[in-house]
This record gives structure tokens, C-alpha cells and sequence, in this order.
């Protein structure tokens, strides 16, 4: 028999085990697209697979001579950061009114607004093709910045709603017995209480933006493409170039893998969604 | 000068009536207190006047200004809430400076005020620290004090002190007792403990369900309750209720008899009454005493007692199966299920008719 002391620290150690398992699991994939992106192609189709091999930094000089990387990433970063600048001016209005004047719908409508997420995007692929298409938004930033926003909006909403609700609503009455304006209530007690949540609200879309491929892939060409276009131009059906996506892939994620690793503390409690107080 | 009329103020939550039509007078200078069971509708009346809930029908006017339709901010009132509310990402210092700096009052304005806040409230040494750095005590004067530099006619209290330990409890209600002495200032506090409403208040509202009980000084409320809700509600412990039958009654007084059968002429004016009619026998704790069987106005069996040290509170059932309680000196000693004698201040109980409407009692002939 164990004791209680021992049976704690095997569990510890198994959690800590099953804990290292799952992250290997996740981070496998993207150590072997680093480790590919510099190999040779040949390299790369080698089987059995190689671990160790003689690097080289072709994949990266080919990409560079071939397609002009910043004007896919320029276009990312324009895209990511317009929508969540946008969908934020939106989402907090929004969140507010919801969390703090709630009415009868409110819960419906912030699940009928969740369950857009739920419909297959190619499902209004069409209709919002043709709308591109007359609106002349194709390949336009601006077009892809408004659906960025519309298709994150309703998890930023539901994000914010949540923050808010930990906020004690009597702290914005006495704000408002002080004297504030509605907008004095929000930027001045409302967003600093906040903050935490909110910038966990913002990585994520723009983790969100710079990940999607489905929309930027259907109304983008070349004029606004971003980074996820420029990836998917690499597998093509003329042949496979595993080390040259490999190394594309590696770029388009670069900016945003360190953007969430500085930022990964407000990332995690983003996540859990406010279910850590 | 800081006079708030109420009149005829209703609120509904939908089909939810919450305030039944509210009439009230406050003057300057008055401490009141809205006193009354949770759900009664105290704090919704506390937040109409503030402005922070809309009513639904009804006029407020302060002074002779109507403030019904108002925003809070210009209502010249200062709330203190029952979390604190403090702002947790400023100091005390911007906590209390918030609401001047939104009224674009100049700087030398600002930090005189709020030194001035922080002496009257001894919070000098804490003017630079966060809220979560402060015990209980000290946020809820933080919360005093934000309210007290903006200088409002009328302080609101909403149930300011519920979130404090018994001890700390006394030691804030004795502070605001000199606050409201010191500030000369109209204050309207909201609470669900009759303790702080007796000592806090010159004048007590009592509610009920949505309405008005009695409004009087907590002595007139003591004394002479108005109706059988307001009896039960102040006094700790409870009136005692008995059911009883009125035997003779006129405008000289009323002779009933209780379910045990015992006879007792009360010097209440009975001219309502009629014979055979139900009533209500009151009597608070102090005004019963234990005597002997044979001279007792009738007796009972003990249930349990509970030593207070200063007092005894004793639990007694009646023949007929009713519970008293009785006050007795802190050094009384009796076994449980032993019969004792019960005598009664006959000139200091309440009779309640079928309405539960008190009666009025007799003066007293001056001897």
C-alpha cells in the first residue's frame, strides 16, 4: 500500500507525464515542419524519414526569389489587425449592453450568434461571392477585413460578455453616481477593470485572422492574398515541394507563433474563458 | 437644505409590482432608515431615488426640484454600496478624486476635498494603496469617503455594513453615527438589521412587500407599532403573539381570553371590537416576568432557555400549545418542562384586531 503522500506524488507524476505526452503531440508537427523547411527536397521525401541530415537554407532562398513574402505577410498584418480593431469597436458595445442590461433574449441571442459559427462557411461561399463579386471587394484588404470581423465577431462578443459579467455591476453604478458619461463608464472603469480579458479577446483574433485560409483562399488572388494564400500556392498540382512548404509554412507562422509566445499568459486565461478567477 | 418628497412612487419588473405607491417626507438633517424583510422592497426604493432604477410611476423632488426623470450624476446624491464598489484599478486617493475630476473641479479644489475626506476619515496613511490592499473596514471608508468629497444633499446607504464582521460592524455603525452628527449632512440607509436601525436612525421606515408599514422615530416604532407586522419586526427577540377572544370591550378598556382560558383586562381602547371577536394578544419579552403559579396571570411549561450572561431568554408553550418569550435576569435557573408562572405587564402589551391594526392604548392616569 501507498501512502497518501506517495500516492500524491505518482499522480503528480503521471499528470506531469500525460501533461509533456499531449504537448509533445501538439508541438510535433510544427518542430517537423521547421526540421523539414531545412532540408533538401530529396531530403524531405526520404523513407524512412530522417532526423538527422545536412541543413540548408535553399528552401528559404527559393521561396524569397519566388514570391515577394512581405507583400503576403503586409497584407496579413493589415488584415488581422484592421479586423480586430474593428470587430473590438463592435464587441464591447456589444458585450456591454448584453452583460449588463440583460433582457429576456439576451441568452438567446448570444447562442443564435454563436450557432453562425456553427454553419459550414462554404455553405454561404456563393452568396457572399456574388455579393464580393458586385460589391468589387475581391481581392480587396478591405473586403477581407470585413469578413474577418464578421466571421470572429460573435467569439469576441461572447468573450467580452464573459469578462463583463465578472465585473460587479455596482462598481459602473457608482461610476455613474460620480458623474460619468456612458462613455467615461466604459473607458474609464469598464476597460482598465478589464484589460486582461480584452487583450486576451484581441490575440485571439488575431490569432483567428492570420490562421483563416477558407475565405482568403475564395476572395483573394493575388492584390490582397495573405500569408495562408501564399502557403497554399506552394502545394501545388504540378508536383510536391515538401521542404519549400515546409519553409513557407514556417514563415507565415513565425510572426504569429512570437506574438502569441510573448503574449501567452492573457492567451491562456482567454481560453479558459474567464473559468479561471 | 436637503428636503426629499416621495410621491406615489411605483415600480414594476415587469408584471412584478415591487413599490405599491410610496409617500414619504424626508427633512434635512435626518438620518432614515428603510428597514423591512429581504424582498420588501427597500433597496429598489434606495435606487429609485438614486436614479439607477427607473420608476414606473410617481414624482421625487428634492427640495423643490423634480428629480424623477433626472441621470444619478445630477441628482446631488452620493451612494455608498453594499460591495463597496470601489474602483479596484485606482488608489484611494483617484477613488475619492473620480467623481471631482469628472466635475472638471481645478486640482488645488480636488486635493483640498479629498485631504479634508481622508482626515475626517483617518485614511491619510492609506491614500496611495489599491483597494485590494485594505481590510473590509477600510474600503467601506474609502467608499464613505468618495461620497463625502463631492458634497451631495443626500448620502444613500445600501446596507453598508452587512459585509463586515460583528466586531467591525459596532465600530463602522459608531462612526457613522458621528459622521452624520459631524457632516450635518440628510443620510438614507437601507439595512435588514433592526440593531442598526434602532441606533442609527432619528427616523425608521419600516416596509413590507412593497409598501409603507409605519414611519416614526424607532421608539415611537417600539413602543407603539401600528400593526402587528411592524411589532414583529422590531425587538430582538420577537414579540410574542397570542391568539385571544374578546370577552367585554369599550372605549374604557377590552377584557379577553386567551386559548388557555385565562381572563385579562387590558387598558386598551375597545370600542371597535365586539364580543367573541378575534384578537391578538403582543407582549415583548421585558414584559413578562415569572412568578409564582398561584399569583401568575397563568402559567406554562418551559422549553428551553438560552443564558445570555446579562440575561435569560426562556422559551415557555402555553396550555394551549403557544410559544413565549420571556426576558429574565441572567442568574435565573429553572429545569426544562418545570411549570412556572407567567405575569404581564398588562399596560405595556399590544392587542391587534382581525385587521392585525393595533389598538389604542389608553393614556395612563397620571397618579
Amino acid at each position: 500500500m501507498l501512502t497518501l503522500k506517495q500516492r500524491r506524488s505518482l499522480t503528480t507524476a503521471l499528470m506531469g507525464i500525460l501533461a509533456w505526452g499531449v504537448a509533445l503531440a501538439i508541438f510535433f508537427p510544427i518542430f517537423w515542419m521547421l526540421l523539414t523547411s531545412f532540408k533538401t527536397e530529396i531530403d524531405a521525401f526520404a523513407t524512412p524519414p530522417q532526423l538527422f541530415f545536412t541543413p540548408t537554407l535553399e528552401n528559404y532562398t527559393l521561396v524569397n526569389e519566388r514570391s515577394d513574402y512581405f507583400h503576403f505577410a503586409w497584407n496579413s498584418v493589415v488584415v488581422s489587425f484592421g479586423s480586430t480593431i474593428i470587430g473590438m469597436l463592435l464587441a464591447v458595445p456589444a458585450a456591454y449592453s448584453m452583460a449588463f442590461f440583460e433582457t429576456k433574449r439576451t441568452k438567446a441571442t448570444l447562442l443564435w450568434m454563436l450557432s453562425t459559427k456553427m454553419l459550414p462557411p462554404v455553405g454561404v461561399l456563393v452568396p457572399i461571392y456574388l455579393l464580393f463579386k458586385d460589391l468589387q471587394m475581391l481581392d480587396t484588404r478591405l473586403g477581407l477585413t470585413i469578413i474577418f470581423t464578421l466571421i470572429n465577431l460573435p467569439i469576441m462578443i461572447w468573450m467580452a460578455y464573459t469578462y463583463f459579467k465578472e465585473i460587479p455591476k455596482e462598481v459602473l453604478e457608482a461610476a455613474r453616481m460620480d458623474g460619468s458619461t456612458l462613455f467615461q463608464e466604459i473607458w474609464r472603469v469598464l476597460l482598465p477593470m478589464s484589460k486582461g480579458g480584452l487583450a486576451s479577446t484581441v490575440l485571439l483574433s488575431l490569432i483567428l485572422s492570420w490562421n483563416e485560409a477558407f475565405w482568403s483562399l475564395n476572395l483573394t488572388a493575388s492584390q490582397a492574398a495573405p500569408l495562408t494564400a501564399l502557403i497554399a500556392s506552394y502545394s501545388s498540382p504540378e508536383g510536391l515541394f515538401w521542404a519549400k512548404l515546409s519553409a513557407v509554412s514556417t514563415l507565415a507562422c513565425a510572426p504569429i507563433l512570437i506574438f502569441g509566445w510573448i503574449s501567452q499568459k492573457q492567451l491562456v486565461r482567454g481560453l479558459s474563458f474567464g473559468a479561471v478567477k | 437644505m436637503a428636503d426629499l418628497t416621495i410621491k406615489n412612487l411605483k415600480k414594476s419588473f415587469g408584471d412584478l409590482e415591487i413599490l405599491k405607491g410610496i409617500n414619504l417626507n424626508i427633512k434635512d438633517h435626518e438620518f432614515v432608515v428603510f428597514v423591512g424583510p429581504s424582498g420588501c422592497g427597500k433597496s429598489t426604493l434606495l435606487r429609485s431615488i438614486a436614479g439607477l432604477e427607473e420608476v414606473t410611476s410617481g414624482h421625487i423632488y428634492l427640495d423643490d426640484r423634480e428629480i424623477t426623470e433626472l441621470a444619478p450624476a445630477k441628482r446631488d446624491l452620493a451612494m455608498v454600496f453594499q460591495s463597496y464598489a470601489l474602483y479596484p484599478h485606482m488608489s484611494v486617493r483617484k477613488n475619492m478624486s473620480f467623481a471631482l475630476e469628472l466635475a472638471k473641479e481645478s486640482k488645488e479644489t480636488i486635493n483640498s476635498k479629498v485631504a479634508e475626506a481622508a482626515r475626517i476619515l483617518e485614511l491619510e496613511p492609506l491614500l496611495d494603496r489599491k483597494p485590494k490592499e485594505l481590510s473590509g473596514g477600510q474600503r467601506q471608508r474609502v467608499a464613505i469617503g468618495r461620497s463625502i468629497v463631492r458634497q451631495p444633499k443626500v448620502f444613500l446607504f445600501d446596507e453598508p455594513l452587512s459585509n463586515l464582521d460583528a466586531a467591525l460592524r459596532v465600530q463602522m455603525r459608531l462612526e457613522l453615527a458621528r459622521l452624520h452628527h459631524d457632516l450635518k449632512a440628510t443620510m438614507i440607509y437601507v439595512t435588514h438589521d433592526q440593531v442598526e436601525a434602532m441606533t442609527l436612525a432619528n427616523k425608521v421606515v419600516v416596509l413590507n412587500q412593497g409598501q409603507i408599514e409605519q414611519v416614526g422615530s424607532p421608539m415611537e416604532l417600539y413602543h407603539s407599532p401600528a400593526n402587528r407586522f411592524v411589532a414583529g419586526f422590531l425587538g430582538m427577540p420577537k414579540m410574542s403573539f397570542l391568539p385571544a377572544t374578546v370577552v367585554s370591550s369599550d372605549h374604557q378598556g377590552t377584557r379577553i381570553q386567551l386559548a388557555d382560558g385565562a381572563t385579562l383586562a387590558l387598558p386598551v381602547n375597545g370600542a371597535t371590537l365586539h364580543k367573541n371577536s378575534q384578537v391578538t394578544l403582543g407582549v415583548r419579552p421585558e414584559n413578562i416576568h415569572v412568578s409564582d403559579p398561584s399569583e401568575s396571570d397563568f402559567t406554562g411549561r418551559l422549553d428551553i432557555a438560552e443564558n445570555l450572561g446579562s440575561d435569560t431568554y426562556c422559551y415557555v408553550k402555553t396550555s394551549s400549545n403557544e410559544t413565549l418569550t420571556v426576558r429574565t435576569p441572567g442568574n435565573f435557573t429553572c429545569n426544562f418542562g418545570q411549570q412556572i408562572g407567567l405575569s404581564l405587564e398588562l399596560d405595556q402589551c399590544h392587542l391587534f384586531d382581525d385587521q392585525d391594526q393595533a389598538l389604542p392604548r389608553l393614556e395612563r392616569i397620571a397618579a
